[in-house]
């Protein structure tokens, strides 16, 4: 579970996340809508302890974030490049993260396995490093990346932007058997409503750094909230 | 148009990162370069007198018999480090310019550069002096309009030879074995090139022949880019063929072992970190100055110790100055990835441990000059695993310059890298061994200093864990400025 207490970030006078409570049940998969500068990469950031929080407190599953590593080993997440290793080939990324998470070869193989069809024939034994690949390709990657080790917690920011069509819809498919079992916590942010209504259990909008909706997923909305968008005063 | 271009110019050049430093910094870089500039015209007037007094012949001569060597030398590095400004034109390349406009712009801006405009440092004050010893003014100013060409060709032909090695490395291999082949006195090229540069001065007039070279390959040049301006062609970034390695040797190190891969694969596969690697090992060869006796100056022993400590230091200064910056373009990932600060600043600090080790056995070719000499590298090395691997490590933490990997720019230093935090630094890592062996050696001898300075070294490692948390501490204090630094330079 994850439990976000009066969580404040200000850059000089200017307040850019603003979260009072906020607490994110285990299993839950959870969708972060908003428009630019609305907080939702702040927010990620602060989940994973890479920017300070002015005030408030982050805790995962009971630890906080904040001062302690130990919410390292169950949390992973993909937010931009700079979580790649550029000068690795893909085969190489992976296993550097299986490494570090504890996991044998065979096992990242069958992981990397369950996202061949994302893929598409593009990213293994390409004879290419991290660097080189295109954009949609680095951040399949990425994502894959993030579901090494059995990680309890996933936060992936814009997973659907830059990728294909066909991978778009593939990878909504294993997000969602992902989250299925239970056992995966998946924070997803994005600006595509469709997909997000369809990958996430819970939506939360926010709006200048304030929580502003909070809905439990039913057919109806995806009209609600392409109605909040469209009558959002500039 | 060419307003445009060079308001452009004018801002990239204004609003580089460089110049957004300390202004007591760029004072003292100012000096610098003014100090270079001082000894290159120094050396520019005084080729003239140097050749003389060797007695090689007449000075003019002579330079005109090596100018083939100077040319090659000069293609080679020209190959090697400048830069082809192919990156400066792509975004040009969708606005309403003429293409032919765009290619004579980046062309020309090319001849600005420092490898065409060094050579004046040479040839400007080498031809004063020529004038001013009695040779005709008239040959004299010829010559050097026929030397001027012959570079600015260079310059147009390193754009053509660039990423051919194909073409590149016959040529300079027959450069070589020329050289060598003159050495040995079995054949001599410059019997035939020379009478042509000689030829420069007692024709006159024949420098035009030098410019008709130049334009031809400035107008080849010219051709080449034109045809060429795609973005999947002349404008193409080489793409490195990517290998999958394991090095399941270092899988039995654990954790360790995973970071130990990771950095030999940065080490191997980025530009920024080979060059730094070859400059690590220059370090090795620094000793010669203090213990071949070349220098008087440099005879006290207590320079020795000085020499020690770069001697094996070469790697723990060139690359350990900048740990954590190699990881600058992943940061995020490693600061939220499954790994401990503890284990993370271990294995940099191995890596320097390891190469460390491997200079001191490297380094005892200077057993030749003596036991002393090698005992003198043999201190420095544990003084540098001691204490100075910690404090490079330490002041890494208050460099938060992001280094680009793929590039070598900067990579001969970097201004941001230079703040007075990593000054203060250097000062226990330099002056602290030589106070001490000074201090030990007016006590009792020089024995006593060496056994204290590497007394220092070895409580140093005795204390490693104690180090180790310290050094944590900083970080984990500087984690948030480091990671904001790191993303504001590399976007």
């Amino acid at each position: 579970m994850i439990q976000v207490n009066h969580l404040k970030k200000q850059y000089g006078d200017k307040l850019v996340l603003d979260i009072p409570e906020l607490s994110i049940a285990e299993g839950q998969s959870f969708g972060l809508v908003g428009n630019n500068g609305a907080g939702k990469t702040t927010f990620f950031s602060l989940l994973l302890d890479l920017i300070e929080p002015t005030s408030g407190s982050v805790h995962n599953q009971e630890v906080p974030v904040h001062e302690s590593e130990a919410w390292k080993p169950f949390t992973a997440a993909f937010l931009d490049e700079s979580f790649l290793i550029g000068y690795l080939t893909p085969e190489e990324y992976f296993y550097f993260i299986g490494e570090l998470r504890g996991q044998s070869k065979e096992v990242v193989d069958r992981l990397i396995d369950t996202f061949k069809e994302v893929f598409n024939g593009e990213i293994l034994d390409q004879k290419k490093y991290l660097r080189d690949f295109s954009k949609g390709n680095q951040k399949k990657i990425g994502i894959v990346a993030a579901f090494i080790g059995n990680p309890k917690v996933v936060i992936l920011d814009e997973p659907f932007a830059n990728l294909d069509p066909t991978s778009q819809i593939r990878l909504k498919k294993i997000l969602k058997s992902m989250t299925e079992s239970g056992q995966v916590t998946l924070l997803v942010s994005s600006h595509d409503l469709m997909h997000v209504t369809e990958v996430c259990e819970r939506i939360v909008v926010l709006n200048k750094g304030e929580l502003v909706r909070d809905i439990q997923t039913n057919p109806e909305t995806l009209k609600e909230l392409e109605r909040y968008f469209e009558e959002q005063e500039l | 148009m060419i307003r445009l271009f060079l308001m452009l110019q004018w801002k990239a050049f204004l609003r580089s990162a460089s110049f957004k430093t300390e202004i007591w910094f760029r004072i003292l870089m100012a000096l610098g370069a003014l100090y270079f500039i001082l000894v290159f015209l120094a050396l520019g007037v005084g080729s003239y007198f140097i050749i003389e007094e060797s007695g090689l012949g007449d000075p003019l001569r002579v330079v005109n018999r090596f100018l083939i060597y100077y040319l090659g030398a000069d293609l080679y590095l020209r190959y090697m480090l400048q830069k082809i400004p192919v990156v400066n034109i792509r975004p040009l390349l969708y606005l309403p310019l003429p293409k032919n406009t765009v290619v004579r712009f980046t062309l020309l801006k090319t001849l600005l550069s420092f490898f065409n405009v060094g050579h004046a440092f040479f040839f400007v004050p080498f031809s004063i002096v020529l004038l001013f010893q009695g040779y005709d003014p008239i040959a004299v100013i010829g010559w050097h309009l026929a030397c001027l060409p012959l570079f600015l060709a260079n310059n147009f032909l390193n754009l053509l030879l660039n990423n051919a090695d194909r073409v590149f490395y016959p040529v300079v291999f027959s450069l070589i074995a020329l050289a060598l082949a003159q050495y040995l006195g079995w054949f001599d090229i410059t019997q035939f090139t020379a009478p042509g540069f000689d030829a420069f001065y007692d024709i006159p007039g024949l420098f035009i022949a030098a410019w008709v070279w130049m334009v031809i390959w400035g107008f080849a040049a010219f051709r080449y880019f034109r045809t060429h301006m795609y973005l999947d062609a002349g404008l193409s970034v080489k793409v490195d063929e990517g290998k999958t390695e394991d090095y399941i040797w270092l899988n039995r190190f654990g954790n360790l072992g995973t970071f130990l891969k990771n950095d030999i694969k940065l080490i191997r596969r980025n530009k920024r970190s080979r060059t730094t690697l070859i400059a690590s090992v220059m370090f090795l060869f620094y000793g010669l100055l203090f213990f071949t006796g070349s220098l008087e100056v440099y005879e006290n022993p207590m320079w020795q110790i000085f020499a020690g400590i770069f001697v094996s230091g070469g790697f723990l200064f060139t690359f350990g100055q900048y740990v954590p910056s190699w990881d600058s373009s992943y940061y995020p990932l490693m600061m939220s990835q499954n790994v401990k600060y503890q284990d993370y600043l271990r294995s940099k600090w191995w890596l320097i441990v390891i190469a460390t080790g491997l200079a001191t056995v490297l380094a005892t070719f200077y057993l030749y000059f003596g036991w002393k000499a090698y005992v003198a590298i043999l201190v420095g090395a544990v003084y540098n695993v001691g204490v100075n691997s910690y404090l490079v490590l330490w002041g890494g933490a208050y460099i938060k310059t992001p280094i680009d990997l793929t590039s070598n720019k900067k990579a001969f230093g970097d201004r941001q890298a230079f703040n007075s935090k990593t000054l203060l630094l250097t000062l226990p890592k330099l002056l602290l061994p030589i106070v001490v062996f000074w201090a030990g050696s007016n006590l009792w001898n020089e024995a006593f200093g060496f056994a204290l300075v590497a007394l220092l070294g070895l409580l140093g490692f005795a204390f490693r864990d104690y180090a180790f948390r310290a050094i944590e501490k900083v970080y984990k204090k500087e984690k948030y400025k480091t990671l904001r630094a790191y993303k504001h330079q590399s976007s």
